[in-house]
């Protein structure tokens, strides 16, 4: 990664155009000082990750702390820790529950939002603000309070119900500014060529709202599969991958668990490499189109 | 824009549509709104009032009945104000180290990267890669690479700039870089996006009309940016101040540098101490709302998503 960075760097100094010397101050870090520090950044940003990795290779039975030797065993037998399996499975089912639930109630929010003249419109923006500046301890523990009063017993129920609510500001903050993007003459050419308002709705505004709407579920997904505090005070016995990690981060933890979070860190970081690479394909083709 | 810029790189469109009144808005917007009562405002209203509650009568283990017992604040400060001191305090420090490293990150990405789309996009992916790796582990990983056996102590002492037998992790140091490293996230993207949309004509002419780039720099860029620091400050200040994962004795901190987390999620876990961990919540989140409103009183409430 340093070296693409590096190759960047390397092209903006070739690309700028040779000015004449204006004055002889400068500030100091001069022109490569910049790409330098970042690219030192991007090291920094990435050490606990790669250590994260590296020791999902380390051939060790229970404690993975100390490197033992390289093995491929970890990668092959994922759940020969049945724990760390089990939990993943339930991170994975809250995460895919809680991102529809609040993709779809954040969704018809947003668009109300940019389209929709209402009363209540600060009270409402305001409920939708409140959430993401709380933090997630007050949050959790807000919640469980609150079961506790309502004699509801803590599971994976109520997991899923903590993390809908958080993602849902999420997903109207996400959604909203594709909505607000978004050319009402498309809709109204509809309109003219006497469409009904539900196949306006679904064949021109539902797929021009649907990249953000996906951007918006991934965000939540990511959101729900990572979240430990509020889980931490709703789940009772259930376990999820992050309260695993905690429970285990005392007594040492399997590399299975590194081993879960190096995979869905390549899954992820390759689908955005991918998306992004192919957007910009289809922009120089648009360039040279234009 | 305050928690806009997060997510949202894509520019509002200038002129938005003329939004009509119509029963439709009532039925998209009230099963949100509704759901939200539900498991925001409410739980809320309930931690108030768990807050104020009173030892129940035959002083069980978790048993407490309603009451209007306000001493439950005073007593809470008395006993916890260095947990709060230290929450804010690691917090502030956080923050401020956080929004140090991340502009010049930014503004290399923003505006030195802005002529090559992919490499900026690329750029942006590596300053979001820690996200996708799971918070609590890449924590971990920090602890043993900081710890007394680690290769960071090891070389330290080695330079005798570590004394003998000196620790990193278990201390405030550790817990602070823990909380900026987590957050670092939070704080450029806001800061890129602002940076991202900086009209370079106007450095351009702090330069033509012989300002020295420092103050082109301190006059033009950073005003100009200031939404975006403002964005990241509060992004980050609120979930350090409320963290307890990076100040728990089994990641990088120690009992000593417990943080207003650690005693909330104590007492409502495991001591079924209800109105002690209520109160401090509502502590926690009244300073964070008074940083909260003099942000919206600058701003205005629409700007707010």
């Amino acid at each position: 990664m340093s070296m693409q960075a590096g190759a960047a760097v390397a092209e903006t100094a070739k690309a700028v155009p040779p000015k004449p010397a204006r004055r002889p101050f400068r500030l100091g870090v001069g022109k490569w000082g910049l790409g330098v520090y970042a690219i030192l950044a991007f090291v920094f940003l990435l050490i606990p990750i790669v250590y994260t990795i590296v020791f999902s290779f380390n051939d060790v039975r229970r404690s993975n702390i100390v490197w033992r030797g390289f093995t491929l065993d970890n990668w092959i037998n994922i759940c020969q820790q049945p724990e760390v399996c089990e939990a993943f499975g339930n991170s994975i089912l809250v995460a895919v529950v809680a991102t529809l639930l609040a993709t779809a109630l954040g969704t018809a929010m947003a668009i109300a939002l940019v389209r929709y003249r209402f009363r209540f419109r600060t009270a409402t923006t305001l409920l939708l603000f409140l959430p993401m500046a709380t933090p997630e301890v007050v949050l959790g523990a807000g919640l469980a309070a609150q079961f506790l009063t309502a004699g509801v017993s803590k599971g994976i129920v109520t997991i899923i119900l903590a993390h809908t609510m958080f993602c849902i500001s999420f997903v109207v903050v996400t959604v909203r500014a594709r909505v607000a993007s978004l050319d009402p003459a498309l809709e109204e050419a509809g309109r003219d060529l006497y469409a009904s308002p539900a196949q306006v709705f679904w064949r021109i505004t539902f797929p021009l709202l649907l990249p953000g709407i996906i951007a918006a579920a991934l965000l939540s997904f990511a959101l729900s599969f990572d979240d430990f505090i509020i889980t931490n005070f709703n789940s009772g016995a259930a376990v999820t991958f992050p309260k695993y990690v905690y429970t285990a981060a005392t007594r040492g933890i399997p590399a299975q668990a590194n081993v879960i979070a190096s995979a869905v860190f390549l899954v992820a970081i390759i689908g955005v490499v991918i998306a992004q690479v192919s957007a910009g394909i289809r922009r120089k083709r648009l360039a040279k189109a234009g | 824009m305050a928690f806009g810029a997060f997510s949202s790189a894509t520019p509002v469109a200038a002129e938005p549509a003329v939004r009509r009144r119509s029963p439709i808005a009532l039925f998209l917007l009230l099963p949100g709104a509704l759901y939200l009562s539900l498991f925001f405002l409410v739980p809320f209203v309930s931690l108030v009032l768990t807050s104020f509650k009173a030892p129940g009568e035959f002083g069980d283990i978790g048993e407490y009945d309603y009451a209007f017992k306000w001493e439950n604040y005073v007593a809470v400060v008395q006993t916890y104000w260095p947990h709060i001191a230290r929450s804010f305090g690691y917090a502030a420090v956080a923050t401020v180290l956080a929004l140090l490293f991340s502009y010049p990150l930014a503004y290399f990405i923003g505006v030195k990267l802005r002529r090559f789309p992919l490499w900026q996009a690329l750029a942006l992916t590596l300053v979001i890669a820690p996200f996708f790796i799971s918070f609590l582990l890449r924590t971990l990983a920090w602890k043993q690479i900081l710890s007394d056996e680690g290769p960071v102590v090891t070389v330290l002492q080695a330079l005798t700039v570590l004394p003998e037998g000196a620790h990193i992790t278990q201390t405030p140091a550790a817990v602070i870089f823990g909380l900026t490293y987590n957050f670092i996230p939070f704080m450029c993207l806001p800061i890129y996006t602002s940076l991202e949309r900086l009209d370079l004509r106007y450095v351009e002419a702090g330069g033509d009309l012989y300002a020295s780039p420092a103050t082109t720099f301190m006059r033009v860029t950073l005003p100009l940016s200031m939404p975006g620091v403002i964005s990241g400050t509060l992004l980050t200040f609120i979930p350090a101040s409320g963290d307890y994962i990076n100040a728990s004795s089994a990641f990088l901190g120690a009992p000593d540098t417990a943080m207003i987390g650690n005693v909330i999620e104590a007492n409502f876990l495991q001591l079924q101490n209800y109105p002690v961990a209520a109160s401090l919540s509502i502590i926690l989140m009244a300073v964070i709302l008074i940083f909260v409103s003099a942000y919206i009183k600058r701003s205005g409430t629409e700007d707010l998503l």
